[in-house]
C-alpha cells in the first residue's frame, strides 16, 4: 500500500547554523554532529492543519486591546503574506506573536532589567491567515533592550513570530525586525543568518498598510518551506 | 504639489519585500520569554483538561492570555504519559525550553488532511499536538495515548513513534527528533531507526518508568547526544 510522499525542501542558504558562537548560548546548546537526514514519511507531510483553534483558541490581532487603557508606545501595524518557497499563498495558517512593550521590557518574570512595564501591554497574539495567505495585526513598536551576551549588547527591536505551517517538517519561529535600526547589523542572534538572507527578517515600512491618522504600517511577508514539483536538492553541509 | 506616494515607496530596498533575496524566512531563537506567548495551558496534555505545559508562575496572572485546553473528550487508546529532561553540553537541566510533540492517534491515523487513508479511522477527540515547556527542574511532560503505527517509504511501516520539536534560547533553530518505545511493536524494522547509527539509537527509545509512564532524555550537546534530524 505505497502512497506518493511529496516532500518538503530541506533548508535553504539563510537557515542560520546551529553553532554561532557569537551568540553565546548556542555553545553549549548547539549539536555537535551533524543532523540526520531522513525520507519524508507521512509524519513529516503532516500536521494539525486546521485545528489550530481547537488547540491554541482564537484569534487576538489586536495587541492593544487586551486591557483596560491603550498601551504606550507608537501604534502599529503589521501585515504580510505567508508563502511557500513556490511563491503559493498559505492560507488559513496560525501565527503567534510575542514581542516587548514601547520600552523594550518583557512582561516575563525572568527579564528585570530597569524599564517599565506597561499594565496596558501583555505583548501577545495570534493572527490566521486568509483564504490568500494575507495576516494583519495590530501592536505596539517594541523597544529594543539589552541583554547579557557580551558587554554592551543590546537586542534590536523585534517581534517574535511562530507558525507551524501544514506540517511537523514547515514549524518556523522567527522575528521580524525593523528598517532602519542601527543595532540589527551588530546583533549576534540576527547575524546567524548570513548575509544577504539577513534581510530578509527586515520588514518593510509602507505607506499602503499606513493608516491615516491611526498607525504606521509595516509589510514582512513569510515564507515557509515548499514542496517542490521537481526532486529537490541535496541539502548542503550542516555547520 | 502632488506627490505619487506609491512610487516612493516601490524604491528598491535591501529587505523582506527585495525580490532578489525571495527564499526561506530564516529561522531565529524563542529566546527565554516565549511563555507567555506560546505554551498554553493543557498544552502538555493531549488526553483531558489539566494545566499540564503552560508555566503562568512566570507572568502576573493578568497577562496569561494563551488559551486553556481545549480537549473535547477522552481520545481513544491507551492512555500514557511521556517526560524527560533536556540537558546542554555540560550535562545541566535547561528549564527554558519548550517540546512540541505530533503523533498518529491510537489507530495509527494523523488528523491531517494530508493523511486520507480513509480506512484508518480518524479519532474526533484526538488532534495529536502538544507543547510543554520544560518546568522549573529542566523536565518536559505530555499526557497522551499511545499512537498507532503509520506507513514508511515503499511499503514498509513504521513503529509507533511521537515527533518532537526542540525549541528554546541558544537554539536558533528547531531541532526535530523522535520518541519511540522500547517495546514498541517494529522497532526492528522501522525505516527511520535503520538509519540510525546503531550505538546512537538509544537516543530514541523511551525506557518504561512504570506502567504507562516513559521517560526519554534529550541531550542537546555531547555524550549520548540525542539524533537530530535533517527533515
Amino acid at each position: 500500500m505505497s502512497r506518493l510522499i511529496l516532500p518538503y525542501s530541506r533548508e535553504d542558504a539563510g537557515a542560520p547554523p546551529s553553532l554561532h558562537p557569537d551568540y553565546r548560548s548556542t555553545v553549549l546548546r548547539s549539536p555537535r554532529l551533524a543532523p540526520l537526514a531522513i525520507p519524508a514519511t507521512l509524519t513529516e507531510i503532516t500536521g494539525p492543519d486546521e485545528a489550530w483553534d481547537r488547540l491554541m483558541g482564537p484569534a487576538m490581532t489586536d495587541l492593544t486591546a487586551q486591557h483596560r487603557g491603550a498601551p504606550q508606545g507608537q501604534r502599529i501595524v503589521v501585515a504580510g503574506l505567508v508563502l511557500d518557497e513556490q511563491a503559493r499563498p498559505v492560507p488559513h495558517t496560525m501565527i503567534e506573536i510575542w514581542q516587548a512593550n514601547a520600552a523594550g521590557r518583557y512582561i516575563h518574570s525572568r527579564d528585570d532589567w530597569p524599564a517599565p512595564l506597561d499594565p496596558n501591554f501583555t505583548g501577545v497574539g495570534r493572527v490566521v491567515t486568509d483564504a490568500e495567505g494575507r495576516y494583519r495585526f495590530v501592536t505596539i513598536r517594541p523597544g529594543a533592550y539589552p541583554w547579557g551576551n557580551h558587554k554592551n549588547a543590546w537586542r534590536p527591536a523585534h517581534i517574535h513570530l511562530s507558525l507551524l505551517g501544514p506540517a511537523f517538517a514547515t514549524r518556523l519561529v522567527t522575528q521580524m525586525y525593523f528598517p532602519d535600526d542601527p543595532l540589527i547589523e551588530i546583533d549576534p542572534i540576527a547575524n546567524a543568518v548570513p548575509m544577504p538572507y539577513r534581510q530578509r527578517l527586515v520588514a518593510r515600512f509602507d505607506i499602503g498598510i499606513t493608516e491615516p491618522n491611526w498607525a504606521l504600517g509595516y509589510r514582512f511577508d513569510i515564507v515557509l518551506k515548499g514542496r517542490g514539483q521537481t526532486p529537490f536538492e541535496e541539502h548542503h553541509d550542516d555547520h | 504639489m502632488t506627490t505619487d506616494l506609491g512610487a516612493l515607496n516601490a524604491a528598491p530596498r535591501f529587505d523582506n519585500q527585495d525580490p532578489a533575496l525571495f527564499g526561506q524566512t530564516p529561522s531565529q531563537t524563542v529566546g527565554p520569554f516565549f511563555h507567555y506567548g506560546l505554551p498554553w495551558k493543557g498544552g502538555g496534555d493531549l488526553v483531558g483538561r489539566s494545566d499540564m505545559g503552560a508555566r503562568p508562575d512566570l507572568m502576573p496572572p493578568e497577562h496569561f492570555l494563551l488559551a486553556e485546553s481545549g480537549t473535547t473528550g477522552r481520545p481513544q487508546g491507551e492512555v500514557i504519559e511521556i517526560a524527560g529532561g533536556v540537558y546542554d553540553g555540560n550535562g545541566a537541566p535547561l528549564n527554558d525550553v519548550m517540546i512540541e510533540i505530533w503523533h498518529a492517534n491510537a489507530a495509527g491515523r494523523y488528523a491531517s488532511v494530508e493523511d486520507g487513508r480513509e480506512e484508518v479511522p480518524l479519532d474526533p477527540h484526538f488532534v495529536g499536538f502538544g507543547r510543554a515547556a520544560t518546568d522549573s527542574n529542566g523536565i518536559w511532560r505530555f499526557r497522551t495515548i499511545r499512537p498507532g503505527r503509520v506507513p514508511g517509504p515503499g511499503n514498509t511501516l513504521q513503529a509507533p513513534h511521537i515527533a518532537l520539536s526542540v525549541l528554546g534560547r541558544g537554539l536558533l533553530k528547531r531541532l526535530a527528533t523522535r520518541l519511540y518505545f522500547a517495546d514498541g511493536e517494529g522497532n526492528g524494522e522501522d525505516p527511520i531507526l535503520a538509519l540510525v547509527p546503531p550505538e546512537r539509537r538509544h537516543t530514541l527509545i523511551a525506557q518504561r518508568r512504570s506502567a504507562g509512564s516513559w521517560w526519554l532524555d534529550i541531550v542537546l550537546q555531547g555524550r549520548n547526544e540525542t539524533v537530530f534530524f535533517d527533515l
